[in-house]
């Protein structure tokens, strides 16, 4: 796939598979093009070339809701909720979206059972149990990061992107949510942006390196950790605390 | 979305005395030697049933359209064309004026939803402005000076007749509650939280699977149909129509009874249509000058009371 901005090229020549049940990382710089490659294949944005098959149909010309709707399902760097609805508004939104058309113009949404079971259940499992009824403005950082990936579950995918969930958490935040990803794991396949070197290597199965659009190495957490190139690239940036 | 039926709360007292008022001022008024202020109430009903539809886009969907009154005047002229041409009955008119509505709010919406901002705002100025030409140059319906309507439309029945002034007031009174009653329902169904949602993370929305343009697009043609059916009222309380009615400054100060009573509240509209209303009543029998005095008073509400009347009234703590 190919995607530029101008002058400035996001996403150059990129090219990647993700197999059903793994957890599939990828890692970089800042500005390296991960969240675009997110857009590019939740359907935000369209590439300039290239295709996306998902589970043996091209869906590259399809809008984001109908991906979405064959399995395709993601979260967002920048915390993207329904600040204004409660936890369980929030999630009650994504079960409807599954349950087809709301073109539903009588019944009271929110005294559903179709709708208000399923989310409950949901926020049990990822830990918000008890703050189904605040307002999703008012959670705190971490809880608002669990509930960006509740809202993406609810919906039913087979297949998540989830673009650096552990974006501005703590290091306890992190280790819940990295232990909440092992859980999912294998339920879902996973596209894992991160640039958390603990929970990359904790989580995934392969990990892609992209740089400036570009993907300078892909291979198991071992391959990568002792890629020279990589190392060179990224790795030892790090270390010298280059990234962000 | 807090209950709307909390009687303790003053916003909720003021509306209860708002639509109590409207109940009660055909008797009242006569009975106070204020006979005036029968027509009075009856026009702001009218006005408080397109804001109500207006609030339905705009405070709960998000989309600023700065040419609602264009289906007032679209149901209005229905009448006024119809009327003029000899056909009189309601059983014809009324479903006219709806369809035309109906139809020119798909067609608008249909082209102004695909933008967003500012922009959505000029095109359904610009839409709207359209037809107010158009009724301008309507040379046969009167330009400029209108169309008077001879008769009220006509059910063709003994007990129920709109040039009974009585029936006609409380016609418009029912109107009105039912248009709360349906944007209550609406607000609150699955179709009101996707509208809801779009407005407040329209990304997030299509990105749990929802492709949010025929569901804006739906809310938009209810409006429309809404603020027509408001039309086709005034239409028949006046016995005339004109191209006023549908002029930008009337989408203007719809905008303004909405922002006034409390966008995205369900009374809102109404307590904003009744003080818009009746402040440039009285003002305007003070001096001529009253729009010195009303311009600032709504400057200083909308600065200084963000959500409204209903939000002034509303206490800080449950304002959640
Ligand atoms: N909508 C856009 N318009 C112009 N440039 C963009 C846009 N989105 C991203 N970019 C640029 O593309 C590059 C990749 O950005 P991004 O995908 O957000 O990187 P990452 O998520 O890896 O930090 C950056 O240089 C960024 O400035
Ligand atoms: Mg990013």
């Amino acid at each position: 796939m190919r995607k530029s901005f101008g002058g400035l090229t996001a996403t150059d020549n990129l090219s990647l598979e993700a197999t059903r049940g793994e957890i599939h990382a990828v890692i970089g710089p800042n500005g390296a093009g991960k969240t675009t490659l997110v857009h590019l294949l939740s359907g935000l944005l369209k590439p300039d070339a290239g295709e996306i098959m998902f589970e043996g149909r091209d869906i590259t010309r399809l809008s984001a809701p109908a991906r979405v709707n064959q399995g395709l399902a993601r979260s967002f760097q920048i915390t993207s909720i329904f600040r204004e609805f409660t936890v369980l508004e929030n999630v009650m939104l994504s079960v409807q979206a599954g349950q087809g058309h709301s073109f539903r113009f009588w019944r009271p949404a929110a005294k559903d059972e179709s709708l208000r079971a399923p989310a409950r259940e949901l926020l049990e499992r990822v830990g918000l149990g008890g703050r189904m009824d605040v307002k999703a403005g008012n959670l705190a950082h971490g809880e608002q990061r669990q509930l960006e990936i509740a809202i993406s579950l609810a919906t039913g995918p087979s297949f998540l992107l989830l673009d650096e969930p552990m974006a501005g958490m703590g290091l306890e935040e992190s280790q819940v949510m990295i232990d909440f990803l092992k859980a999912l794991k294998g339920d879902y396949t996973m596209l894992l942006i991160e640039h958390d070197m603990d929970a990359v290597f904790a989580l995934a199965d392969r990990i892609t390196v992209l740089v400036y659009g570009r993907a300078i190495a892909t291979g198991t957490p071992d391959e990568i950790r002792n890629d020279a190139s990589v190392r060179a690239a990224y790795l030892g940036d790090e270390a010298s605390g280059g990234t962000v | 979305m807090k209950d709307v039926i909390d009687l303790k709360s003053p916003a909720n007292i003021l509306t209860i005395i708002v639509v109590g008022l409207c109940a009660v001022v055909p008797f009242l008024a006569p009975a106070l030697g204020e006979p005036f202020y029968v027509i009075v109430f009856a026009r702001i009903m009218v006005w408080a049933i397109a804001a109500v539809s207006l609030n339905l886009i705009m405070g709960y969907g998000g989309m600023i359209s700065f040419g609602h009154a264009v289906y007032l005047g679209i149901g209005a002229y229905a009448i006024g064309i119809l009327a003029f041409h000899g056909v009189t009955s309601a059983w014809i008119q009324w479903p006219v004026a709806i369809g035309a509505c109906a139809v020119i709010s798909l067609i608008f919406g249909a082209i102004s939803l695909r933008t967003r901002g500012v922009y959505f705002i000029m095109i359904t100025l610009a839409l709207a402005q359209m037809l107010f030409f158009l009724s301008v140059s309507a040379e046969r319906y009167g330009s400029d000076d209108g169309l008077n309507i001879l008769a009220r439309s006509d059910f063709g029945v003994s007990f129920f007749s709109l040039e009974d002034n009585m029936t006609m007031y409380y016609t418009i009174f029912a109107f009105l509650l039912a248009s709360v009653f349906v944007s209550w329902k609406l607000v609150h169904s699955r179709f009101g939280v996707v509208m809801r949602a779009a407005k407040s993370n329209e990304t997030r929305v299509q990105a749990v699977g929802v492709s949010t343009y025929r569901y804006r697009l739906t809310a938009f043609v209810i409006a429309g149909v809404m603020c027509g059916i408001a039309g086709l009222l005034q239409a028949n309380l006046e016995r005339f129509v004109s191209p006023d009615m549908m002029n930008w400054p009337r989408s203007g100060e719809l905008i303004f009874m909405v922002v006034l009573g409390g966008m995205s509240t369900l009374f809102g509209p109404v307590t904003g249509a009744f003080v818009f209303l009746m402040l440039s009543e009285i003002l305007s029998t003070w001096t001529i000058h009253w729009h010195i005095i009303f311009g600032p008073f709504l400057v200083l509400i909308v600065l200084f009371a963000r959500g409204g009347i209903a939000g002034l009234l509303t206490p800080r703590a449950s304002r959640e």
